[in-house]
């Protein structure tokens, strides 16, 4: 089975035909690959990663989980979410909903822009549409703090990535698709080889998690960082791994990717941010 | 010198000597300083003698060390130490292999419940202790968590 | 802004203190990548937990402790205790936080 679906989209990849298979078909065949992958796994566990096919892991997660670290970034992107700019807005002027529960949203396709836009680069935007310095996509700091925040007050609301019924729509989706499904670096790994193919094994001493669900649980602060991680620093990350150039963070590449892997974990939980080791 | 200049050197000179008296009486301190010569030793049975002066350990069921059997990540390793024995007066938790063996020690009070828990640093693979002192003896419970190095995930 | 995070939970005569502090916990071993240089020692040597004003326990920390550390103790309490946690590291830094037991 896993072989069957492997070759199809390898050669929907190689090929890169006009005739796409659709988002819906592919959402169903990677479903039903995970499925058949972990038959005990029930769907919305997904969220949690790795700790929905790992026990043993898993135990240490429900410890840290009960009073985790990330509660101090919680708290400090609250207060940094409610700071008024210089000129006096406040971020909840840039947001729907004044900017609360609303992670689940991104990222969408601008029809306007015909880019792929994600939270933390809204966030940024807002920043500079308000004549302050962006923050930041790494190593912590206040854009992961109030990313953190935001994805905490959307707790429990499913993603519904859509992609609108145009090409510049589609080509985006592709893309991500691609990158998703292209090996790359030294290593010559591709995401779906840890995420799709691998997941669930040892790789060295760690356990890939399943392809669906990844961004519904980031910023996460990963313990062997000491800190949140926000989902491009993680996309570096992996990259660096297989000793490949890694991209910059909100670059279009990782934005199209974003939108990929948060379409495929569409009907699952917002959990941000989340624990990671 | 006039009468003004010695006054103002004896106001002077008395406040000095208040404040400096002062600082000499130091407040009494409500509880024991920090065991600095315990956490500094490199070695577990030297770290045990330093804290107890002694080597005598008892090993029993009725201490439950909750430990994971593998890390997921050697930077936090939660652990939990409990127990039924009476009158605990501490608890302490050692790791054998890491630079120094003391990571942590609990001093209940009489109104303590014999319950403690935190997470810990571990770099290598290694026999976790906990000690309690109750009643004067002191018994124990260990296992072995192994800590991995070398992921894929970085 | 406090550092602690504090949660007091009493059930069947029992109060459960659990806390979170934000504390680097840097051992002093670790090494700057850049310089080469070795960062600082820098960690909480002591919490003191009081219910009511009186101490129920002291802990005594190492460098081994994780970072953001985490802590919980029981001891015999009623709802409506007052609890209080302070620490103190080894650069001199201090700040504690009362909380209600619930």
């Amino acid at each position: 089975m896993g072989n069957i679906f492997h070759k199809f989209l390898l050669v929907l990849v190689l090929v890169n035909i006009t005739a796409y298979a659709s988002p819906e078909e592919d959402l169903e065949l990677f479903r039903d690959h995970f499925k058949n992958r972990f038959p005990n796994t029930e769907f919305s566990d997904y969220k949690n990663g790795v700790y929905s096919i790992d026990a043993s892991s898993r135990e240490q997660w429900e410890s840290i989980e009960d009073f985790p670290p990330y509660e101090l970034n919680i708290e400090d992107g609250e207060r940094l979410f409610n700071q008024p700019f210089k000129n006096g807005n406040t971020y909840s002027s840039c947001f729907e909903n004044s900017g609360i529960g609303i992670r689940q949203n991104y990222p969408y396709f601008d029809e306007d822009t015909g880019r792929v836009m994600t939270l933390e680069l809204a966030i940024n935007n807002c920043r500079k549409d308000n004549g302050e310095k962006p923050l930041s996509y790494y190593k912590g700091g206040p854009m992961a703090d109030i990313s953190a925040y935001m994805a905490y007050t959307s707790r429990g609301n499913k993603f519904d990535v859509k992609i609108p019924n145009s090409q510049e729509a589609l080509d985006a989706y592709e893309a991500g698709k691609k990158l998703y499904f292209t090996k790359v670096g030294q290593l010559n790994f591709s995401c779906a080889d840890c995420h799709v193919y691998q997941t669930g094994s040892k790789l060295r001493a760690d356990i890939p998690s399943p392809g669906i669900g990844h961004s519904t649980h980031f910023p996460a602060y990963r313990s062997g960082a000491g800190r949140l991680v926000t989902l491009h620093e993680r996309f570096a990350g992996c990259l660096n791994r297989v000793r490949a150039k890694p991209f910059k963070a909100q670059n279009e590449e990782y934005r199209n990717l974003e939108y990929f892997i948060s379409y495929m974990s569409n009907g699952l939980e917002i959990n941000g941010p989340g624990s990671r080791k | 010198m006039n009468r003004r200049n010695f006054l103002k050197n004896s106001l002077m000179t008395a406040a000095t000597i208040t404040t400096f008296a002062g600082l000499m009486i130091k407040p009494k301190r409500l509880y024991a300083a920090w065991p600095k010569a315990s956490f500094d030793i490199t070695e577990l049975n030297a770290s045990i003698n330093s804290v107890y002066g002694h080597n005598n350990l008892d090993e029993s069921s009725e201490v439950k060390l909750k430990a994971p059997d593998i890390a997921e990540n050697g930077a936090i390793v939660p652990l939990n130490v409990k127990t039924k024995l009476k009158n605990v007066e501490s608890i302490m938790i050692f790791v054998e292999n890491n630079p120094q063996p003391l990571s942590s020690g609990y001093n209940l009070s009489s109104k303590s419940v014999p319950t403690v828990g935190t997470r810990i640093k571990m770099g290598k693979t290694s026999t976790v202790m906990a000690a309690v002192k109750s009643d004067g003896k002191i018994y124990t419970a260990s296992k072995e968590v192994k800590v991995t190095i070398g992921g894929c995930g970085g | 802004m406090s550092t602690i995070k504090l949660r007091a939970k009493e059930s069947k005569g029992v109060v459960t203190v659990k806390a979170i502090i934000k504390h680097p916990m840097e051992t002093g071993q670790r090494k700057n990548k850049k310089t080469g240089e070795k960062i600082p020692a820098h960690f909480i040597q002591q919490v003191i937990g009081k219910a009511n004003g009186e101490e129920v326990i002291t802990v005594n920390w190492g460098p081994a402790v994780s970072k953001n550390p985490y802590l919980t103790f029981g001891y015999i309490g009623a709802k409506g205790d007052t609890v209080e946690l302070a620490w103190e590291d080894n650069q001199g830094n201090k700040d504690s936080l009362k909380s209600e037991v619930k």
